[in-house]
């Protein structure tokens, strides 16, 4: 079980999920958020938050998005944590529109 | 005297309660720019709040969120005072005096009531009572549950209604290596409850589990999840509210109840965890103890997303033994600060502590349960915490009346004086060293220590 940043993030990166994580699990590049697998505990407290739902637990994570498991895992090490909201991505509000959102 | 918030004179704040919204308000003001001292204070011997005592057993991995309060505690900036009670062994005007500013995350720590003729028949219990039971709370070490009926009722569908159904649908084996209290393991071991009836007074599509909560019931040895095909007919508003693309929560939820209902009964399960909807007690009845409960049926009213429900006259019984209710969770008040009884929280504006007119009491904060009710998860009180602090640090200049205060010392003195020894957080952690050490050889990741007199013994 494990809970995931998938596709919808790229581009946007709202980052409203990292105000609620618990554990501070979150990096991020500049295109979008990540989970660390090691350190999130599965509360699954940034789902709702997040405005394109781009984050999926385990047992939800649409086929089509499983290759963001490894991705996720990989991408953490060496990115700096995001514990605090930042500025969403130039843009952002665009494509979460065109996202149906 | 030099400006508050520097190396010579630090911000002083004293936290009462060390829970998570605790810990999350202590760390925003460490990793803040300013010097801050930050005392926490706590009731019991041992902090982490819910984390510890309400976050059920088989949630280890929930639990590792004190990983984090961890790293928090070893802050030279943070110290702990625990096995203090506010207002009785410190007054609220003493940590005035002491501390430039009190954040309260104390939580909501007593139960709502049905409000219905029975419900302190014997077998009426709430929820609060049971999880601090089979959590090792001291509180409710010392709590009698009898389980030797056929039928449990839990009345509520939120989280803590789904944890107390689970662990009582669980088998001893699926609870063995967890850290749940040892009297809790025993007491469950000889439970003969057959059925298990998780009650709501609204629809389906309005339960306020996690949809990872309530998978978890399709996922039990012993015991088969059950809901009717005829629970699960929606109205037209209740369509269009799992129509909301934000709603995926509850849609998930309500698939989920779905599967349920297609499900074959496996027969070899000895257990039945039944959900049932638009039903609200309106007795308990029994001569000595619970026999029976009255429930009446529920019609929903109103637009989308403010859908309440309506009795419609219309009773049914259900016998049963024992009740648990979890219809919600209120505060106690504290001496000396300002309280709102209907809904059970300290009234605030962002944070900031407000009387009943409205107007900010200054040095007073407040965040987590006790400041926004019972809502949210353990991160959910992350962002509360740190929208608390924000505050704190905005008036900061108003926080500096000049006066040198004196902080945890002031404290120290005034329980020395009372002969009142307190828990520090090096205490703690012989008692959480000896705790795990206990679990070892049982296979858990600890035995708690369930009275207080044996967590102290651990640390003279």
């Amino acid at each position: 079980m494990t809970t995931i940043v998938t596709e919808n993030c790229i581009d946007c990166r709202f980052t409203d999920c990292v105000t609620v994580c618990p554990v501070a699990c979150f990096h991020h590049d500049d295109k979008m958020l990540y989970i660390d697998p090691d350190v999130c505990i599965d509360c699954s407290a940034c789902i709702p938050e997040c405005p394109v739902q781009a984050i999926y637990e385990g047992d939800d994570i649409p086929e089509d998005q499983e290759k963001w498991i490894e991705i996720n895992a990989e991408r953490v090490n060496g990115l700096p944590v995001c514990e605090e909201q930042m500025e969403p991505l130039p843009g952002a509000e665009e494509r979460k529109t065109a996202l149906g959102y | 005297m030099s400006t508050l918030g520097t190396e010579q004179n630090p911000l002083l704040v004293a936290i009462v309660g060390s829970g998570p919204s605790g810990f999350y308000a202590a760390e925003a003001l460490i990793k803040s720019e300013i010097a801050v001292k930050v005392d926490v204070l706590e009731k019991l011997p041992s902090p982490f709040g819910l984390v510890r005592s309400g976050v059920a057993p088989d949630h280890q991995k929930l639990k590792q969120a004190i990983k984090l309060y961890e790293k928090i505690a070893d802050s030279s900036d943070f110290n702990l005072i625990a096995n203090i009670t506010i207002g009785i062994d410190i007054t609220v005007e003493e940590l005035c005096a002491s501390h430039h500013a009190v954040i309260f995350t104390c939580g909501a720590e007593s139960d709502r009531k049905l409000g219905v003729p029975g419900e302190d028949l014997k077998g009426s219990y709430t929820a609060t009572e049971f999880v601090g039971w089979y959590n090792g709370h001291p509180d409710y070490r010392d709590r009698e549950f009898d389980l030797s009926h056929d039928v449990a009722v839990i009345i509520g569908q939120g989280n803590v209604a789904a944890d107390v159904s689970r662990i009582l649908s669980k088998t001893v084996d699926e609870l063995k290596y967890t850290d749940i209290a040892q009297h809790a393991l025993d007491t469950l071991a000889e439970s003969k409850l057959r059925e298990i009836h998780v009650i709501g007074r609204r629809g389906p599509a309005q339960a306020k589990f996690t949809p990872k909560e309530l998978r978890e019931f399709g996922e039990l040895t012993d015991c088969n999840p059950i809901v009717t095909e005829q629970d699960l007919l929606l109205g037209l508003e209740s369509i269009s509210e799992l129509e909301e693309k934000s709603n995926v929560a509850s849609k998930k939820i309500y698939d989920l109840f779905c599967e349920f209902s297609k499900r074959d009964i496996d027969n070899n399960k000895s257990k039945q965890c039944i959900f049932s909807f638009l039903m609200s007690p309106k007795e308990l009845v029994g001569d000595s103890r619970l026999e029976k409960i009255v429930l009446e049926i529920n019609s929903l009213s109103g637009e989308p997303f403010k859908q309440s429900a309506r009795g419609s006259g219309k009773m049914i019984e259900l016998e049963s033994g024992i009740l648990f209710r979890s219809i919600g969770y209120r505060g106690i008040p504290i001496k000396g600060v300002p309280f709102h009884e209907s809904w059970g929280i300290i009234p605030n504006a962002k944070g900031r502590v407000t009387d009943n007119d409205n107007n900010v009491v200054p040095q007073f904060y407040t965040a987590g349960w006790i400041k926004r009710g019972p809502s949210g998860i353990i991160g959910t009180n992350r962002a509360c915490s740190v929208e608390t602090v924000s505050c704190l640090l905005e008036d900061l200049k108003k926080l500096d009346n000049g006066i040198k205060k004196s902080g945890a010392d002031a404290i120290y003195k005034i329980l020395q004086s009372m002969n009142i020894h307190p828990v520090n957080y090096d205490d703690w952690k012989k008692i959480d060293a000896k705790e795990i050490q206990r679990g070892e050889p049982k296979g858990k990741p600890r035995e708690k220590y369930t009275y207080i007199d044996e967590m102290l013994s651990v640390t003279e």
